[in-house]
């Protein structure tokens, strides 16, 4: 370590506060809806809350639980979350590995991957094919569109191909062909690699938001997104959908903050796992595009 | 007489063997072809037919009777989007939004990245910078959401605003306050991620360049404008010019999300008009010819600004 003089530590002073600035400005807008979602509504009036309730109280939690509206989104969500991840994952992985070979036409198709980051195919002809498909208001309008991100496509199959070469060659030579080699030799040693894609597709497909407004019409198959914004965004100040569903609603604000930690507690809970995975396929990504 | 005789034989033969080979070769890899099946089925479907959907930018498109029957108009819908003033306003808002995006939103991860970078002690900088990240894997309506609650009449700010004795702010309705609330939003969910990059190249910097300057006795201040700032400046340029090439992008879900009956008129950008024009109101030809208007201006602009990183010396992107 250098010698540290008088200027540097004012320089290290300043820098830590603006840093310590910078991450409250992320940290408080959570903490603070993380407060008032658990706090009793006279708190709330009464502006008692800083930063911590000093009334714990449930209601407004209870209340999304019993809501079916709320039930119903967060089922929907999480059981699409997990069949898009794994749906996700085995397209994407399948594709990467069979394009690892050389095959006739395999350079066309890998041509083809490229044409497809040049030029995306925009919104109404997509909508229109969606359409044409009869999956409008079906799940797999959420499903089917996004099986494979093209960057995760070239990430994972520059993955396989630097995979030792020598345990395809021995497991060829004892008989076993690609499909094989695909479920008993890739999958299990690119369990970690999988893993992160795995964070990665999960958090986009419970944040997904546009792609259900634009295929879904059907209000009973909403997710969590769709609902939090009805609530939130929509309908305030006053919450009319709120007080339309229950007697006596707890107050439209507890349920509000309670709901966006709802939306975002999945997140939260993976986070830790995503964060180890990412810095690496980040990387790529911006060199890549 | 002989002659085209043979020449009949050697040409049926060759391609009978060529075909043949080829089937061979494809028997051998049938299970590769199994592997890839879905994933062609899928790109064929969703990325590349609906590339080709969009000649109905150049039809009267008739949902009843399909691409392959709707009249063809030429151009028209193209010389429409020229002469609709509604267009025109969009296309200046989408401008706008942009070119603030990328005076604000673009220089804050420069600057939070240097400041991270100065940071000694490894473990302060991990949790920081854990921090930081956590708020792009928010989704957008969460984001707006936690906007919403805090600017509404009785939300903390307005509190905090009528605490100081101002008046409140119906910020989400006002449109002036749109573009900055945008902005805000997007440094608060983009900036600490958007630093990964800058701290990569920061963190390829020569040690004895800085080492050098301690030497000949540069502070911390001169340091960072001499050196760092410099060492990171192709990095910098090369996300510049390929952000300018994507001016046309504002973000969709966000806009969509923050847009209201108060705001529409400077907030509505091509990608939300695109929406509402062809989903919500019918009108596919057209709404598909503004998206396209928006892809190849788009192209053009990335092309460009990739011919212009790769003209000064650097790798380009494709």
């Amino acid at each position: 370590m250098h010698f540290k003089t008088k200027s540097d530590r004012w320089f290290d002073g300043i820098n830590y506060l603006l840093l310590s600035v910078v991450g409250l400005c992320m940290v408080f807008p959570l903490l603070y809806i993380f407060s008032v979602s658990f706090s009793t509504m006279q708190d709330f009036i009464q502006k008692d809350i800083v930063l911590w309730p000093s009334h714990w109280d449930l209601g407004a939690y209870k209340y999304i639980f019993d809501t079916p509206v709320f039930g119903r989104a967060m089922l929907v969500s999480a059981c699409l979350t997990v069949v898009i991840t794994l749906f996700n994952l085995l397209m994407t992985s399948m594709m990467a590995f069979a394009t690892v070979h050389s095959f006739v036409g395999s350079k066309l198709i890998l041509r083809m991957i490229i044409f497809t980051l040049l030029f995306s195919p925009g919104l109404i002809p997509s909508y229109l094919m969606v359409r044409n498909l009869h999956l409008i208001d079906t799940y797999w309008a959420l499903i089917l569109p996004g099986a494979i991100s093209t960057f995760n496509l070239i990430v994972i199959r520059q993955f396989f191909q630097n995979l030792p070469k020598e345990i395809f060659e021995a497991s060829k030579i004892d008989g076993a062909h690609e499909l094989q080699m695909f479920t008993k030799l890739v999958l299990p040693l690119s369990k970690p690699a999988l893993a992160a894609f795995a964070l990665f597709y999960a958090v986009d497909a419970w944040n997904a938001y546009f792609n259900v407004i634009l295929y879904i019409n059907d209000t009973t198959k909403w997710t969590i997104q769709v609902v939090l914004r009805q609530i939130v965004i929509v309908s305030p100040p006053d919450n009319n959908l709120i007080a339309s569903l229950l007697k006596d609603p707890p107050p439209a604000q507890t349920v509000q903050m309670a709901a966006v930690l709802v939306a975002t507690l999945p997140v939260l809970v993976i986070y830790p796992f995503l964060q180890k995975h990412f810095a690496k396929g980040v990387m790529l990504g911006s060199v890549k595009g | 007489m002989k002659m085209p005789s043979e020449m009949a034989a050697d040409g049926s033969r060759r391609p009978r063997t060529y075909f043949r080979t080829l089937l061979k070769k494809s028997w051998r890899d049938r299970y590769i072809f199994i592997l890839l099946l879905p994933g062609l089925l899928y790109f064929l479907l969703f990325k590349i037919i609906p590339v080709f959907g969009n000649v109905i930018a150049f039809q009267d498109y008739n949902p009843f009777k399909g691409m392959w029957a709707s009249d063809w108009v030429g151009l028209s819908n193209f010389k429409r989007i020229f002469e609709d003033t509604d267009v025109l306003r969009i296309l200046r808002n989408t401008l706008f939004i942009s070119l603030m995006q990328i005076i604000f939103v673009f220089p804050a991860p420069i600057l939070l990245a240097i400041m991270l970078n100065e940071v000694a002690r490894e473990k302060t900088k991990r949790l920081i910078q854990s921090i930081i990240y956590l708020p792009h894997f928010f989704s957008w309506v969460v984001i707006v959401s936690i906007a919403t609650i805090f600017l509404k009449p009785e939300g903390l700010i307005n509190q905090l605003l009528q605490y100081f004795g101002y008046d409140w702010i119906s910020f989400m309705t006002n449109p002036h306050l749109f573009v900055p609330i945008v902005i805000i939003e997007l440094i608060w969910k983009e900036t600490g991620w958007s630093t990964i990059i800058f701290l990569a190249a920061l963190a390829s910097i020569n040690h004895e360049l800085l080492e050098a300057a301690i030497v000949d006795g540069a502070n911390r201040w001169k340091r960072i404008w001499h050196i760092i700032v410099p060492s990171i400046g192709s990095t910098i340029a090369i996300l510049l010019i390929l952000r300018l090439g994507t001016v046309l992008d504002t973000g969709f879900e966000q806009i969509f999300l923050m847009l209201n009956p108060f705001n529409r008129d400077i907030g509505e950008v091509l990608d939300t008009y695109v929406y509402t024009k062809g989903i919500k109101q019918g009108d596919f030809s057209f709404s598909t010819a503004v998206g396209l208007f928006k892809g190849v201006v788009g192209l053009v602009l990335v092309l460009t600004a990739n011919r212009i990183i790769k003209k000064s010396g650097n790798d380009g992107l494709f």
